[in-house]
């Protein structure tokens, strides 16, 4: 039996407005929270008629669906499913937009029609009903509507791509190799399509995993793409269904893909972070990567308590310093092992209570003379090789080993029976887990933000080049001629 | 051909506006403008092709003949056989569609017509607004109380 399902809500946004998100048969990804990635197939246009879209859902699964009517005039369009996992045979589908002029909001339909095996009818009825149509209701008038502002609904009625390009600079890599293979040139940088916005960018932050990309030990940057993993700046152009930002707002990033080293981007919106007053964009260019990091590490993976004792081994780092301090704010004790005698004064104005110096002492030893022989509750441990093993060594029972770096090397193979002497866990977290979506990344900023409110991280002065200099920042950088991070200025 | 659109939302659940309008007879009850209506020739308000004859409040007489009329989808249809507007070809559509995540009704009514070329906007601007515009706000303020 074929059953029937119509649903129908008013959405607080002009009919043009919500007929520019809805037309793209490929943009639903942009406002559906269910959908992930969607693509539409043979590279046809969208507005094609008969053209498939293939996407992902949020659960794993794929769906193709093929666009069957378009309408303009009724603001409409029809489609049906041509691949799922759920059980909706013949199902097809149709929206329709109409006008209450009243109030220049609009009504949004949502018809849907299938022929569901009997035995599951009421399930697959409501999953039609709330995880497709009322999810969607929900998720698109939030992205019409974020900011709650008219100008934003009434920017999205403004078809995509149709800005011009604009001239600005960015450094490319033209092969791997030193600080001498970063050349600028100049670049057309596009105007932003759906779900994206284009940046005029007032400081890029400058990381090691920039070096790593530029001399190939990351493949992440092929010769000829431009470098950079978090920058700050302004929002100069917002493409259609872009809900969290809005133009002329501060905001900031870190995350892949690179090419943060320019003075204008083009980058989808999704996640941006918005900066507070309080905080400058140069801050915010030296410190999300490292801050966010930090957070996580100390939040999300090691959980660190008031009470507990922890090692942080290059606590001068950059990481490291927001490891120590942070910590310390949380109420642990912060044992910091450094190189050097120098970096270990450093590591004790990140608050570090004691500080071992590895260049002097076994670490080992050291943090269990100072732990009685209990050892440490929690590892963060960025150098990798030459201070696994003896990491693992200086774990109280119950310690977490949290490995998420290796300077020194690759850690290699070990046998994870050693960590049955103290029921130890070792960690080795990925950046991306942590902040890739929206969601991730509006807990992790502002648990960031409000800790350099209470002062729990301490924005340190970065130090600056011009944007054209950067192959001179790189070189620095590697030399360990700096202490603190740097930024590059467009 | 001029067309013109109005559409509201009336809060009230759309079985209980649509036994308001369905009556084709009953536009003295629900509009502000009719003074008084008759269906010609002792037809049933919902036969099709009945018509409608009313005098405006403003002394002007009207016949309107019904095309169609469904429950299923809550809407009409109509023509204008006579009118002092100057209208031909006049179809107009009335139309109510449940909202159904709120127990309210979106209402829209719409025609399309054809008239002088110098008297188009005006009409298009006099129907959508005196009329369907007035009717769907008069519709509005009933169930508001």
């Amino acid at each position: 039996m074929r059953v029937d399902i119509r649903r129908s809500t008013v959405i607080g946004a002009p009919v043009e407005a919500v007929w520019a998100v809805l037309r793209d048969f490929n943009g639903h990804d942009a406002w559906h929270p269910a959908v992930s990635t969607s693509a539409i197939e043979n590279g046809e246009a969208s507005d094609q008629v008969g053209c498939v879209r293939n996407f992902r859902l949020k659960d794993g699964s794929r769906v193709r669906e093929q666009l069957l009517y378009l309408s303009d005039a009724k603001r409409g369009f029809g489609y049906c499913i041509l691949e799922a996992q759920a059980r909706l045979r013949n199902y097809v589908a149709s929206v329709r937009l109409r006008p209450v002029t009243s109030d220049d909001s609009c009504l949004m339909e949502w018809r849907a029609s299938f022929e569901p095996p009997s035995q599951e009818r009421l399930r697959l009825e409501r999953f039609v009903r709330e995880e497709i149509i009322e999810t969607g209701f929900a998720g698109l008038r939030r992205a019409l509507t974020a900011g709650g502002s008219a100008e934003r609904t009434n920017r999205a009625s403004v078809p995509a791509r149709t800005g011009a390009a604009t001239e600005g600079v960015e450094i490319a890599i033209t092969r791997y190799g030193g600080p001498e293979v970063l050349v600028p040139r100049r670049a057309s940088i596009r105007a932003p399509g759906y779900g994206e916005v284009r940046l005029l960018q007032t400081a890029v932050g400058v990381n090691f995993i920039d070096v790593y990309c530029r001399r190939g030990t990351f493949d992440l940057v092929s010769p000829g793409g431009v470098l950079g993993m978090e920058a700050a700046g302004v929002v100069e152009s917002v493409g259609l269904g872009v809900g969290n930002v809005r133009k002329g707002d501060r905001v900031a990033y870190a995350c892949a893909p690179p090419g943060a080293y320019a003075s204008m981007r083009t980058m989808r919106a999704d996640l941006l972070v918005r900066l507070p007053e309080t905080i400058s964009d140069e801050t915010a260019a030296a410190l999300l990567l490292k801050g966010l990091s930090a957070g996580f590490l100390l939040h999300d993976v090691a959980y660190v308590r008031a009470g507990e004792t922890i090692l942080v081994h290059a606590a001068a780092g950059g990481v490291g310093r927001i490891i120590s301090r942070w910590a310390k704010a949380l109420g642990a004790t912060v044992i910091g092992a450094t190189s050097s005698d120098t970096k270990a004064e450093e590591a004790k104005r990140a608050g570090c209570d004691h500080v071992v110096v590895t260049s002097r002492e076994d670490f080992a030893k050291a943090v269990l003379n100072l732990t009685s022989g209990r050892g440490v509750d929690v590892v963060f441990d960025a150098v990798g090789k030459d201070t696994f093993e003896r990491s693992v060594e200086c774990l109280a029972a119950r310690g977490r080993l949290i490995s998420f770096g290796q300077a020194s090397g690759d850690i290699g193979a070990h046998s994870i029976d050693r960590l049955a002497h103290r029921s130890a866990t070792v960690s080795r977290p990925n950046y991306v887990h942590y902040t890739d979506t929206p969601e991730k990344m509006i807990l992790q900023s502002g648990r960031l933000f409000d800790a350099l409110r209470s002062g729990a991280v301490v924005a340190e002065r970065p130090r600056a080049y011009p944007l054209a200099n950067a192959a001179a920042a790189h070189a620095d950088l590697e030399a360990r001629r700096t202490t603190g991070s740097l930024i590059l200025i467009p | 051909m001029a067309k013109t659109y109005s559409s509201a939302v009336i809060p009230a659940e759309a079985t209980a506006v649509w036994a308001v309008v369905r009556d084709f007879n009953a536009l003295p009850q629900w509009t502000p403008f009719v003074a008084e209506s008759r269906i010609e020739q002792n037809k049933a308000s919902d036969q099709i092709g009945c018509v409608r004859s009313f005098r405006l409040k403003d002394g002007g007489r009207i016949r309107e003949q019904l095309l169609s009329l469904s429950d299923y989808e809550m809407s009409f249809e109509y023509s204008i056989l006579e009118s002092p507007m100057g209208v031909e070809n006049y179809l107009a559509t009335f139309r109510l569609i449940p909202i159904t995540d709120s127990d309210q009704t979106f209402a829209e009514w719409t025609a399309e017509f054809d008239a002088a070329p110098d008297r188009e906007d005006g009409l298009v601007d006099s129907i959508g607004r005196n009329v369907f515009a007035a009717g769907l706000a008069a519709l509005k303020a009933r169930f508001n109380r």
